[in-house]
């Protein structure tokens, strides 16, 4: 059990180590210079002046540096917590500028994800055992996974908001109130949420009902469901047991989806400008932020990667073969 | 009697038509019998073997009777069969290896499949049971995958014989294991018997010098029709019908050279029951076929307790 976590912790290690070294290098080696543009924001005329800026910026964020020591400098830096100051809002610095924005992601996330599971896999096992269900879970679950997630999302916005005027379709809150803990600020912000969440969760149900369906029905015809029914089981204590085996894959595949689901949120959140990290992001792109950019995509990485961890950790408490397989068999 | 059969007739449905797969059999079992049911895959053994406990989907009874201890079996009515099952007709599968629930600790497995049934565990009993096939009562808090296959093949044994049914069908029990768990295996069964857990059993295998082991009677079947049926000394010594002769030829013996005799197989295969030729089906692979065969020979009880079907027998 010890060896095989810290298998699990070690290859952990080593994709964090990859994915910081790839999210530092990906915006320095994008073309574009930042401290030009935001030279260029402020509007100096004086050349003198010009120069002395550039001198400041540069040196500030540290470009005056080689290479490999800026490197070195952003692990350092990262290991004390510091993800640099922000460009885009300077001179913010960039984790609290994450800070703000990662409640309203997870807030998306968490929920859209885990109740689309959830919602996803009952439905499927419902529609494995009725015709009528099937037929109509089936093609429904088709179009909404192939659906993409900002087509959606436009979708919505369009139809619950711009038509009916139902939901707001941008912010995560009205623009006329400040954030506190009132309940009437709450409720706007539950609001603003439905939207972006419906999406979320309307497109990840389709996928999590075909591959339940698909896996009961697999479970259904196994050995062990037809030795039950010789015996004359109940099919309630064999579609039990079905659907407990048939959630294994699909918590494999949650882990699988964990990052294409992230992505879909980001995406969702451009087209309903929540303030979430993937607003931030585009910010950062669009202002050439790389600080921003690579404390954005570290905080993803990160997500992604513990989210990962839980789930490996789930699976081992929910089936046994993977315990035996790290304990080598006892005959 | 324990178990009469008569003139069962069951096909599967496919796309491209009924597969006759029983094509009326007939037979009994007695009381304390165990009845080796043997023939070359396809010939319907495994179908007779489920349709008398659990039809699956494409299956379908068209005709004949089953009765069980003076009691008429629903065979083609899965509702009704379902009082039967478990209770009175009871199934060690093919598939014993992957016939519990991987991830259910087998102990618990059984408490539910119990308890589902309206029985409460009686856990003297299945210790008592566990013992009769020497496995420790320990298994139960295991899962299934840390058994070995013999294992596996005993608990799920004791799992289909927990409710002393009238009948246990073991289909093709042993086809999984080692020849040196075979033995064990078969032994244990005829335990069952032995010791009045079942009252009958048929044992189905392409094995037939297993079956002689343990069975009482054989009964050889052909293309979903019983060719012949005597008691296992007869069948083994003396067989009558030309399918069952060949059958015999074709096992090797210990102390033979076979450089000097070679091993004689069956040529030919059996006939496609989609469309079944008429007359007898084994016609066409048959050394004494004449011109007689074209009319289906009719089951004859040419002494006793040995029934053959065949114009020459």
């Amino acid at each position: 059990m010890r060896r095989y976590f810290g298998r699990k912790l070690l290859i952990y290690g080593l994709t964090f180590v990859v994915a910081v070294t790839i999210n530092w290098m990906i915006p320095r080696f994008m073309p574009g210079d930042p401290v030009a543009s935001m030279l260029a924001r402020a509007r100096v005329s004086q050349p003198e002046a010009v120069e002395a800026m550039r001198a400041y910026y540069t040196s500030l964020f540290g470009f005056d540096q080689p290479v490999w020591q800026q490197y070195l400098g952003f692990w350092g830096a990262l290991l004390r917590g510091d993800f640099g100051i922000s460009i885009w809002v300077f001179p913010t610095p960039v984790s609290t500028v994450i800070m703000g924005a990662v409640p309203y992601t997870l807030a998306l996330m968490i929920p859209s994800v885990l109740l689309s599971w959830v919602v996803g896999n009952r439905l499927g096992a419902y529609a494995a055992r009725r015709k009528l269900l099937d037929n109509t879970v089936l093609p429904v679950g088709y179009v909404l996974t192939a659906t993409p997630y900002m087509w959606l999302a436009v979708l919505l916005a369009w139809g619950f908001g711009v038509i009916l005027g139902w939901f707001p379709v941008a912010g995560g809150y009205s623009f006329s109130t400040r954030p506190n803990w009132s309940l009437d600020f709450v409720l706007d912000l539950l609001h603003h949420w439905a939207l972006p969440f419906a999406s979320l969760f309307l497109v990840a149900l389709g996928g999590w009902a075909i591959g339940m369906r698909n896996m009961i029905i697999y479970e259904l015809e196994s050995d062990y469901a037809n030795y039950l029914s010789a015996l004359g089981a109940p099919q309630r204590l064999i579609r039990r047991y079905a659907f407990r085996n048939a959630v294994l894959p699909q918590i494999t595949g949650l882990a699988l989806q964990l990052g294409v689901l992230v992505a879909g949120a980001l995406v969702t959140e451009i087209v309903f400008s929540y303030p979430g990290l993937g607003s931030l992001i585009l910010k950062a792109i669009q202002n050439q932020d790389f600080f921003l950019l690579q404390g954005t995509f570290l905080f993803i990485v990160l997500g992604v990667l513990v989210a990962n961890f839980v789930i490996d950790i789930v699976y081992v408490v929910v089936d046994p073969r993977t315990r035996a397989g790290m304990a080598g068999a006892t005959a | 009697m324990s178990l009469r059969v008569t003139d069962l007739k069951v096909h599967y449905q496919t796309l491209k038509g009924e597969v006759r797969a029983l094509d009326g059999v007939s037979f009994e079992v007695g009381d304390g019998e165990i009845l080796g049911l043997a023939g070359e895959s396809g010939c319907g053994k495994t179908t007779l073997g489920k349709s008398l406990i659990r039809m699956d989907g494409r299956m379908r009874h068209i005709g004949g009777r089953v009765e069980l201890d003076g009691e008429e079996l629903p065979v083609g009515d899965d509702r009704r069969m379902n009082p039967f099952r478990f209770h009175k007709v009871s199934l060690v599968p093919q598939y014993s290896m992957s016939a519990m629930n991987p991830t259910r600790k087998i102990g618990r497995m059984v408490g539910e499949l119990l308890r589902s049934r309206g029985v409460p565990l009686d856990a003297e009993k299945l210790a008592a049971r566990l013992d009769l096939v020497g496995l420790s009562p320990e298994v139960l808090g295991r899962y299934p995958i840390e058994l070995s296959g013999g294992m596996k093949q005993r608990m799920v044994m004791v799992i289909s014989t927990l409710l002393d049914p009238s009948l246990l069908i073991a289909d093709e029990v042993t086809s999984a294991l080692d020849v040196s768990t075979q033995k064990g295996v078969a032994t244990a069964l005829a335990g069952f018997r032995d010791n009045g857990v079942v009252n009958s059993m048929i044992f189905i295998t392409h094995d037939i010098s297993l079956t002689y082991q343990i069975a009482d009677k054989i009964m050889i079947m052909y293309a979903g029709k019983v060719v012949e049926r005597a008691p296992a000394k007869v069948i083994v010594e003396a067989p009558r019908h030309p399918y069952t002769k060949l059958l015999i030829d074709s096992l090797p013996e210990v102390g033979v050279r076979y450089a000097d005799r070679r091993l004689s197989g069956i040529p030919g295969g059996p006939p496609s029951l989609l469309d079944p030729p008429t007359g007898c089906r084994f016609r066409d692979r048959c050394p004494l076929a004449f011109d007689k065969c074209a009319q289906e020979p009719p089951a004859a009880e040419i002494e006793p307790g040995h029934v053959v079907a065949c114009w020459k027998a």
